[in-house]
């Protein structure tokens, strides 16, 4: 008898093997929430909007773990019957010769192999299982932290051969040529754009910046640099000069938070970006846009354009509202 | 005290605008202000984090348009609400910062951890000895969690040891290292990249995510730092 039983899941549940893990695939919900005193970041699916919608298409709670799959090449064999849809960036994927497009649904059969190509546009997408991936909850959620090395699946990205432990899934009580007509609308399912313009409300350091500053900030292209990730995505452009020279004290940052280094060269944070800085915060991109922003890769170019925090309020209740009416509208169907 | 929007899902509330000046004072106000806003429930409010001045307070904006019946000011009805929790006269009691705990940190001095000593004894003019003299003798504060889960910045560091950081940080800093970086002490919890000067580690695990709390410290607590050798160091790892 083997009596070690640390990872019960992973030997009880129905699996997915990782045939090839590609650039970057890691397991994501919609992040760590209670921890952020000790330091510990939010994470998550970058752009947790996306994950929601492509959980609802399967039947999960939109809360439920998923794959966020960096500049594809992820290829999955499953084991048994399952319901999958993604969305995210402009990625080919496929289920064995059938093409999947962003915010489709598909049935897969036990030993069907879902693809995802390279992305044409954007960086990222978000796939949904039905059922969920289930692996242990660290810290309220599955998330994998992959500063910090906990959560997901071994506290790290999946390598070629992982095997994904899903949770068990009664079946789909619908029929399949039904579910492979859902669909949810266009800007959800493919956020990525070319040349996005993020909209903006202004931050507490705005007005430690220069006139000249403020004027480049809100009109001149900045360029993605390559040293982007998960943390924050750098930007090289006009540099952005402060009028004084104080050091701050450390306070919180978000995702969405566009802090300015001494260099001028600031750096728009995502997801996994640490709880406190200490730079100067010029802006935060709203929420509403951070899907956008998780999509923008090395030599993308993006402008900033300033809307009031109640417009950013107004815009993410009403994005709120449709999503309500796209849940009501998956379960009349459902049932 | 100021009230200022951190994006459009957090706010900060900042007890004071510096942290040098008094940072024992600030600390315990700062403190007082998060453990007020956490006995409360305020609606759509999902998380508050205390960072030397300020306190920061995450919320969900569809949850405060439902409670508050505005869909227009969902700003200006939580900054109410706080200033509200914050003024009221049923202070949970003066006494309501929590006792801080005082934490005995075991740190081994070694040159094999200390690999920086030299630069700080060099910096400051004094003895590597001395150095490690002075920074076990005193008593610190956590002002801060941050930089990454569970690394304690901590205040109380002898004025004679502030030592500016490394010009080039290190890629990879060993879990539990001590340093020092400009005027504050702390410890490394997790390996990461780093640019604080090394003088010591403990053996002692500052984050363990399958633990609550997860981390060691919190802020407010107070440390203390007790030189051992390498063998109890050895015979501590844990």
């Amino acid at each position: 008898m083997n009596g070690d039983h640390q990872h019960p899941s992973a030997s009880v549940g129905v699996t997915a093997t990782v045939t090839r893990a590609g650039f970057l695939t890691s397991v994501q919900d919609l992040g760590r929430i209670g921890s952020r005193e000790f330091g510990v970041s939010l994470g998550g699916a970058l752009d947790p909007f996306a994950l929601r919608v492509a959980n609802l298409l399967v039947g999960n709670d939109e809360g439920a773990a998923g794959l966020e799959i960096t500049l594809g090449g992820l290829q999955l064999r499953f084991n048994d019957e399952r319901i999958v849809a993604w969305c995210g960036g402009e990625f080919e994927v496929h289920i064995e010769s059938r093409r999947l497009p962003a915010g489709h649904v598909a049935h897969l059969q036990a030993r069907d192999q879902l693809k995802f190509g390279s992305p044409k546009i954007g960086c990222r997408a978000w796939l949904a299982i039905s059922g969920g991936v289930d692996v242990p909850v660290v810290l309220g959620s599955r998330s994998t932290d992959l500063r910090a090395n906990f959560g997901g699946i071994e506290c790290r990205a999946l390598r070629d051969d992982d095997v994904i432990p899903l949770a068990t899934w009664p079946g789909s009580p619908i029929p399949a040529t039904t579910i492979s007509s859902w669909t949810a609308p266009h800007d959800w399912v493919s956020p990525a754009k070319r040349d996005p313009i993020l909209r903006f409300v202004r931050g507490v350091d705005w007005n430690r910046f220069n006139a000249l500053a403020l004027q480049r900030f809100t009109s001149e292209p900045f360029t993605v640099s390559s040293d982007s990730d998960r943390m924050g995505v750098r930007l090289d452009g006009p540099e952005l000069e402060r009028m004084d020279n104080v050091d701050l004290v450390s306070e919180a940052v978000a995702p969405g938070t566009i802090q300015v280094p001494p260099a001028g060269k600031p750096i728009l944070l995502l997801g996994d970006c640490q709880t406190i800085g200490g730079y100067p915060k010029i802006a935060h991109v709203i929420t509403i846009d951070l899907g956008v922003a998780a999509q923008l890769r090395a030599s993308d170019r993006v402008r900033f354009s300033e809307v009031s925090l109640a417009d950013a309020h107004r815009l993410l209740l009403e994005r709120e509202r449709e999503l309500e009416r796209f849940r009501i509208g998956l379960s009349l169907r459902s049932s | 005290m100021e009230i200022i929007p951190l994006g459009d899902c957090a706010l900060i509330v900042r007890v004071r605008e510096r942290f040098e000046d008094a940072p024992e004072e600030t600390l315990s106000e700062v403190l007082r202000t998060f453990q007020k806003l956490r006995k409360v429930a305020i609606p759509g409010v999902i998380e508050i984090a205390p960072a030397y001045t300020s306190v920061a307070v995450f919320f969900d904006p569809i949850a405060i348009a439902k409670a508050s019946g505005t869909t227009e000011k969902v700003f200006e009805w939580l900054a109410t609400k706080i200033r509200g929790v914050l003024s009221s006269a049923r202070s949970y009691g003066r006494r309501s910062t929590v006792a801080p705990c005082l934490i005995e940190i075991p740190v081994c001095y070694d040159p094999e951890f200390a690999i920086d000593i030299a630069r700080v004894a060099e910096h400051t003019k004094i003895s590597t000895s001395e150095v490690i003299d002075l920074h076990s003798a005193a008593e610190y504060r956590v002002s801060c969690i941050g930089f990454v889960p569970g690394f304690p910045f901590l205040t109380g560091l002898a004025k004679r040891l502030a030592t500016p950081r490394r010009d080039v940080p290190r890629k990879q800093i060993p879990p539990g290292s001590v340093g020092i970086g400009g005027a504050q002490t702390g410890i490394y919890p997790l390996r990461s990249p780093g640019g604080w000067n090394l003088i010591g580690r403990t053996p002692l695990k500052l984050f363990d995510p399958a633990k609550n709390p997860p981390a060691l410290l919190r802020a407010g607590d107070r440390v203390r730092f007790r030189a051992i050798t390498r063998d109890e160091f050895k015979a501590m790892k844990q």
